[in-house]
């Protein structure tokens, strides 16, 4: 009796899912091969195949511009974040302390908070200093929310970590910046690539805020994506669907060498 | 290094602290004084008069809300009973989570726009389903309401899913195998026990959704009719201080959208309260 | 439901896949026993309690209570409908509720009018000395608290059987004592038919009518205290019950009686007699006629509390020389070497000193022998040592 009802649920549970995984392929298959299609207008598969959109969007962007940006952007969101938020997350994952709560609290609005609710103000004080469509300011943009993800991410690695062995190389004789090299850092090191990738994944695909504070020479490629379809009439939705693979590829490349260092769960980590 | 001073403590926090005080609490105190001043800087209400008496402009909330308040509550909805099915893990559960991560990890640009080509009057979707026929004409899923509603969905469902089935993994198994020798059927079990004991998650989840929802912006642009049914409160907020450049109204709105925002997470949190009294360690007993 | 006279298992195996967890079991219980399931982990209690309750389907075998067929690895009654009580190790209290709604839970779900729950879950609550508690949320009280709260609630519904799952593993080893004691209380009082499981042996022997030991998913033996505690079926059991001294040894002479058998060993450079109470069918016996026969080395097992020191140089025993001296208080916990350099723990209340040189002695009905080799046994050691 049991059983059957198992495989009803099981049944559901299927179907479900298999909606959800065939229409985000649909999506992302239609987009690759619409990209390459020649005089797709109706039925299945496009009757010809053709790169000339590529060549388009290579005239129509300048793509290596755009992809120097987007890394440029990453890597030092990135390493930025690290070196702010690492000390952060020590003191934090060592010690108690009062306010720690509170703190914590603060650290974590950035993620409660929508990028648009704080992106336009934001985005409105770079205007005003003048950081605003420059990389400089895509790049102090983005630290925004990847500071406390990554504080988040390090403390449990942190903690892991215990504070004895670190109290034990003192004994030994070692020094304080030795302890931090050879304990603390070996140590700590696949939190540190877990939150660096989910750090560069994460600001790549970072829209909101690189959309409010970017000009026409600091966009990342999601941004041009972006306008290039809102601009859908003006362009071949072909080329559009062409930037979006090349989007895609860089995405997902970033995606799979993150699986490789961290659960599926863990990409998704906010507050628990 | 352990026991190190006050002084060192506050000394490692200092920069994250600074960096965010600077680039996430000025500005928002910024835009906040913005919205009650004039251009030339004299306090005021106007912005948000202007905002909310034009029928247009105040519309937006409704909007809003519209598309956000179903767009979550199809997220949680769904998320509940398939977490809970998947609880005790699953095989393929691996392959199934890669699936959910990619669209989270594209972006909503990317889904957005794909969803252009792929639920347009000529895309597969629509050509399956007259194959199947389950319709006889194509059906408008692209520039409308039901478009963004769709995007939404697909971007927030993943979070939802993932956020809860962590939380009801945690709940300690033999809570559950208790309650069946206590007499309790599957459901009764769901009812009396990991129901409550999901609650605290599920009122996360709800408030997580929800904010990024309600925010929607590409999208909306993308996929919706945003002179229109589609016109979002991030879309009003960024014509005002982008297009227009009336940064004070501009930023009158943002700050309206963090005041709904925090006013609906408030009451998820005064709900869950108030069902889940006791203990809020879940699991080991 | 009403009572069961017997509870049948017959022939009960699990497998997981290749893994078999548990392998032929069989057992009957009568109303109103307290059986234990003892062994060390992974020997397949856990799994055979399990499969009795109803939250493991089985693989093979049957389960009736009575005549009625409660499982029969085709078709099964379901765990929520057994009437069977179960209590966890980790307590599994519900931590969204008061202890009151804990214990009431399965009195609402079977829809009782309020005050008939009322009176019954304070009955209960007094059963296990938590009166008061009611508004209380397991994660205000202490482990034994939990425990009890556990207990009250499987109680309140009068089961027809009670099953304990390690309960008392998670306490320390204080409350444990005081644990043990209330349950044997507890029984003495209710009489429910009870399963318990334990790698502790001190537990299975003081609060058992029966004891199954248990190892890789077979039956070892079944028996009273008594008879596992003096008469081992095997050197598993005799390792996990606390004999020692398992050394190599030579049966030099063999006497049969009707009852009994009468052998004299030679072991560690001297001769020790052993009376051993094995009946004609006895497979302990026919294991060591057959060593006896094929001149096999067989294994002593003798506690060390039986060893005796022999002032005088009387009849048999063996030498062997101090090597360390424990102070326990009671007595002393003593280490020596045989000239042979076989190790020998013994208890005793003489003083004796380091590289001292004694001679042991063993009474006959004290010393066991088995017809295997001691490479055999590999138990781990039970987490009581104290004897």
């Amino acid at each position: 009796m049991q059983q059957k009802k198992l495989k009803l649920s099981g049944v559901l549970f299927i179907i479900v899912i298999i909606i959800y995984v065939g229409n985000v392929l649909g999506i992302l298959f239609t987009v690759i091969l619409d990209s390459f299609s020649k005089g797709w207008y109706k039925g299945p598969l496009p009757p010809q195949l053709t790169v000339e959109w590529y060549a388009y969007a290579a005239h129509d962007h300048n793509i290596p511009q755009l992809l120097i940006v987007t890394f440029v952007v990453a890597i030092g969101v990135t390493l930025i974040s690290l070196l702010v938020a690492f000390p952060a997350a020590y003191a934090l994952g060592r010690n108690e302390f009062k306010g720690k709560a509170l703190l914590l609290s603060f650290f974590l609005l950035p993620l409660i908070v929508p990028p648009i609710a704080y992106g336009i103000p934001l985005a409105m004080v770079f205007y005003k200093f003048r950081l605003a469509t420059r990389v400089i300011g895509v790049i102090l943009a983005n630290v925004v929310p990847i500071i406390p993800f990554m504080i988040l991410m390090l403390m449990p690695f942190i903690e892991q970590v215990s504070g004895n062995l670190e109290s034990a190389a003192r004994m030994l004789g070692a020094k304080r910046f030795t302890i931090f090299m050879k304990v603390l850092v070996p140590l700590t090191l696949p939190g540190i690539l877990t939150a660096g990738i989910l750090s560069i994944v994460n600001t790549i695909s970072q829209f909101p805020l690189t959309y409010l504070v970017s000009g026409a020479g600091s966009q990342t490629i999601v941004v041009a994506l972006y306008t290039d379809a809102m601009a859908a009439g003006s362009r071949p939705m072909q080329a559009v669907d062409g930037m979006a693979v090349i989007y895609f590829l860089i995405t997902m490349t970033c995606l799979v060498v993150a699986l490789r260092f961290v659960s599926p769960t863990q990409m998704v980590f906010k507050i628990k | 290094m352990g026991s190190r001073g006050r002084g060192a403590i506050f000394f490692f926090l200092l920069p994250s602290i600074a960096v965010l005080l600077l680039l996430f609490v000025y500005p928002f105190l910024y835009g906040l004084y913005l919205s009650f001043t004039t251009a030339e800087g004299a306090p005021t209400f106007t912005n948000y008069i202007r905002f909310f008496s034009d029928p247009y402009e105040a519309r937006s909330i409704l909007v809003t809300l519209w598309i956000s308040v179903p767009a979550t509550l199809i997220n949680i909805g769904a998320a509940i009973p398939l977490a809970y099915y998947m609880r005790h893990g699953l095989r393929g559960e691996k392959i199934i989570t890669f699936f959910l991560i990619v669209p989270i990890t594209l972006g909503t640009v990317l889904i957005s726009e794909g969803m252009l080509t792929y639920m347009g009057p000529v895309g597969w979707l629509n050509q399956f389903l007259m194959f199947l026929h389950i319709v006889s004409a194509p059906v408008r899923f692209t520039h409308n309401y039901l478009g963004v509603l769709i995007a939404l969905i697909i971007q927030g469902f993943p979070l939802c899913f993932l956020m809860l089935l962590g939380y009801v993994s945690g709940i300690n198994p033999d809570l559950e195998k208790a309650s069946k020798m206590l007499g309790a059927s599957q459901f009764e079990t769901f009812r009396r026990v990991i129901f409550p004991l999901m609650v605290p998650g599920i009122a996360i989840a709800f408030c997580l959704s929800f904010v990024a929802m309600f925010s929607v912006f590409p999208s909306a642009q993308l996929l919706g009719e945003p002179s229109g049914p589609t016109r979002v409160m991030s879309i009003a907020a960024y014509h005002w201080a982008f297009e227009a450049f009336n940064f004070n109204v501009g930023s009158a709105i943002s700050m309206t959208m963090a005041a709904i925002e925090l006013l609906i997470i408030s009451g998820v949190l005064i709900w869950r309260n108030r069902i889940y009294k006791g203990a809020s360690i879940v699991g080991k007993g | 439901m009403k009572d069961f006279d017997r509870l049948i298992i017959q022939g009960v195996t699990k497998e997981f896949g290749e893994k078999v967890a548990l392998a032929d079991f069989s057992l009957e219980l009568e109303r109103g026993e307290f059986v234990t399931f003892l062994g060390p982990s992974g020997c397949g209690k856990s799994t055979a309690l399990n499969c009795i309750a109803g939250l493991l389907p089985l693989t093979r075998g049957k389960i009736m209570i009575d005549e009625e067929t409660i499982d029969d690895a085709v078709t099964s009654v379901p765990a929520e409908k057994r009437e069977f009580g179960m209590v966890f190790q980790n307590y599994a209290l519900f931590p969204h509720l008061t202890v009151f709604k804990n214990v009431a839970f399965g009195l609402q779900l079977r829809h009782h009018p309020k005050d008939s729950i009322r009176s019954r879950v304070q009955q209960a609550l007094h059963l296990v000395h938590l009166d008061g508690y009611d508004d209380k949320f397991p994660s205000q009280m202490s482990g034994g608290e939990q425990q009890r709260v556990a207990i009250a609630r499987c109680i309140v519904l009068e089961p027809r059987l009670l099953m304990l799952d390690e309960p008392l593993s998670n306490l320390d080893a204080k409350l444990r004592v005081e644990m043990r004691y209330e349950l044997k209380a507890l029984h003495e009082r209710l009489h429910v038919s009870s399963i318990y499981v334990t790698h502790d042996q001190q537990e299975a022997l003081a609060l058992s009518d029966r004891i199954v030991v248990m190892r890789s998913g077979h039956i070892q033996q079944v028996g009273t205290p008594d008879q596992i505690y003096s008469e081992p079926a095997n050197l598993f059991i005799a390792d996990f019950m606390g004999f020692k001294n398992l050394w190599e040894a030579e049966i030099s002479a063999l006497r049969e009686k009707e009852d009994s058998l009468e052998v004299a060993v030679r072991v560690n450079d001297g001769e020790i007699h052993s009376l051993l109470r094995y009946g004609k069918s006895d497979p302990r016996r026919v294991a060591l006629l057959a060593a006896y026969k094929g001149g096999w080395k067989i294994t002593t097992a003798i506690r060390p509390e039986d060893i005796e020191i022999d002032r005088n140089e009387a009849v048999g025993g063996f030498q062997a020389k101090v090597s360390l001296v424990e102070y326990l208080g009671e007595t002393n916990h003593v280490t020596a070497i045989a000239q042979n350099g076989t190790r020998i723990d013994l208890r005793t209340d003489h003083s004796v000193k380091i590289d001292e040189t004694i001679r042991l002695h063993v009474p006959p009905e004290k010393l066991l022998l088995f017809g295997e080799a001691a490479e055999l046994h590999v138990a781990p050691t039970p987490t009581s040592e104290v004897a």
